[in-house]
């Protein structure tokens, strides 16, 4: 699944992952940054935040594959009235747990949480976050101000947190009631005081569902590793070209391995050297080690952004990342190999991978 | 009489595959264009939600022109209509 500024494509392959055939644009002219599959409760449904540049957000949602759409009539990712703010659009659509089947989350610009208990058909603002007394200080970073990360604990439906530019990460354990701010230990470059309580401008957080207290987190100049849900962080950025990214992603069977697409600077958002290489760890980020095969290692002035880099869940993980540039490109096996699926399509702000039924054996 | 509002092409999902709307004015007035678009609200609610925000706001990329004149350069929402005004609604020249 590849969002993008002009819509969405889906990019379909058998288990060998080598052909690939595109099926887009769907929602054409518009932009698309949130994606998802959601697989549970024997549904097969895609879901997509999608966004006119004219007529406003919506999310869609199709249970044959984008065959069909629906269209929903009314918006139905709305602010409760009286709270001064519109919906600019959604960033991230998340299917919550297995115990939760028909909880979906969905993060959106201007910051918030929304969630949906009938499978993403109807939505309805998280008002605890929303009244969380530092939320009036967050700031836009050069995106917007939106949430665009949500994270769940598989095991304790009271815990999930969420992450905001620039607002930092936060961390409910009562089921969204309360917040707080967790971001002891991770800077933000652009505020006075380089360690505040909240104000940073995190890009992205993960955690493996084997082992989700461990949550590793791309931030605007950072890259750390929290091993007890965010009340502290420690710095990881051990061997990379830069610590600035936007892009991270959890390897599908190792909750110590992670993949990310470093970035040269925040004035000079380019792979560094114009060489375009992923950064895996495999010890949790002790150290990393650059995955370059099949990459341009010259004149690759690329961007990935935050949600572009995704992961499939086959026994040899498929790696998938996006640029800006329109370039969609994938690995097979973990990482250590790459070429390109695509080129050509519009600037892509969004990869999201998924199986769908079972390989043949 | 009537009010009679046009809706882009990109909005008649939502009108039912109408081009035209109108709206009765012989038992009721309405004051303003922000008001006659208001009358959508139960008719085909989801072209509202598409010319206005939650907030009840114009989309910043959308114009609404009252008799051939944009409505952002009078009073906006706010802008006097006749009973048989015609409204026009449109994307505004404005992309990526």
């Amino acid at each position: 699944m590849v969002g993008t500024v002009k819509g969405a494509f889906f990019v379909w392959s058998d288990a060998a992952r080598t052909s690939w055939r595109i099926d887009g644009p769907h929602f054409p002219g518009e932009s698309v940054y949130a994606l998802a599959l959601d697989q549970r409760n024997g549904r097969h449904r895609l879901l997509a935040g999608t966004r006119s540049f004219h007529w406003g957000s919506v999310v869609r949602w199709s249970d044959d594959f984008g065959q069909s759409w629906t269209a929903p009539d009314r918006q139905n990712v709305k602010f409760p009235a009286g709270l001064g703010v519109s919906l600019v659009q959604v960033w991230q659509i998340l299917p919550g747990r297995a115990s939760q089947p028909d909880v979906i989350y969905a993060g959106v610009e201007p910051a918030a949480l929304f969630e949906s208990r009938d499978a993403g058909e109807t939505w309805d603002m998280v008002r605890g976050l929303h009244d969380n007394e530092d939320r009036p200080k967050w700031q836009p970073g050069g995106g917007g101000l939106c949430l665009h990360t949500i994270v769940v604990d598989p095991n304790d439906a009271r815990r999930m947190a969420i992450a905001v530019s620039s607002g930092g990460f936060y961390r409910t354990d009562d089921g969204g009631n309360n917040w707080q701010a967790r971001n002891v230990g991770v800077r933000a470059e652009f505020m006075p005081d380089k360690y505040p309580k909240f104000g940073q401008c995190v890009h992205k957080v993960v955690n493996h569902p084997a082992r989700p207290e461990r949550l590793f987190l791309q931030n605007h100049w950072g890259l750390y590793r929290s091993d007890n849900w965010g009340d502290s962080w420690t710095d990881i950025a051990n061997g990379v070209p830069s610590d600035f990214g936007f892009s991270m992603q959890m390897h599908p069977h190792d909750p110590d391995t992670v993949y990310i697409v470093p970035i040269e600077s925040d004035q000079f958002r380019c792979v560094p050297e114009a060489k375009l290489r992923v950064y895996r760890t495999t010890d949790a980020g002790a150290s990393w080690k650059p995955l370059a095969n099949g990459l341009p290692q010259k004149d690759a002035y690329e961007t990935i952004l935050r949600d572009a880099l995704s992961a499939d869940s086959l026994p040899s993980a498929g790696i998938y990342f996006g640029t800006r540039s329109g370039k969609l490109f994938g690995s097979a096996n973990d990482g250590e190999d790459w070429n390109e699926i695509a080129g050509g399509l519009p600037s892509i702000v969004c990869v999201k991978a998924a199986v769908v039924g079972a390989p043949a054996s | 009489m009537a009010i009679t509002i046009e809706i882009p092409s990109a909005l008649r999902l939502h009108s039912h595959g109408s081009a035209v709307v109108t709206i009765d004015t012989n038992e009721r007035s309405y004051e303003s264009v922000g008001a006659a678009l208001g009358a959508l609200e139960s008719r085909y609610p989801g072209v509202l939600d598409r010319v206005m925000t939650e907030e009840g706001d114009l989309r910043p990329h959308v114009n609404v022109f009252v008799d051939g004149e944009n409505s952002r350069f009078a009073d906006g929402l706010s802008t006097p209509i006749r009973d048989s005004a015609t409204i026009t609604i449109l994307a505004a020249i404005s992309g990526g």
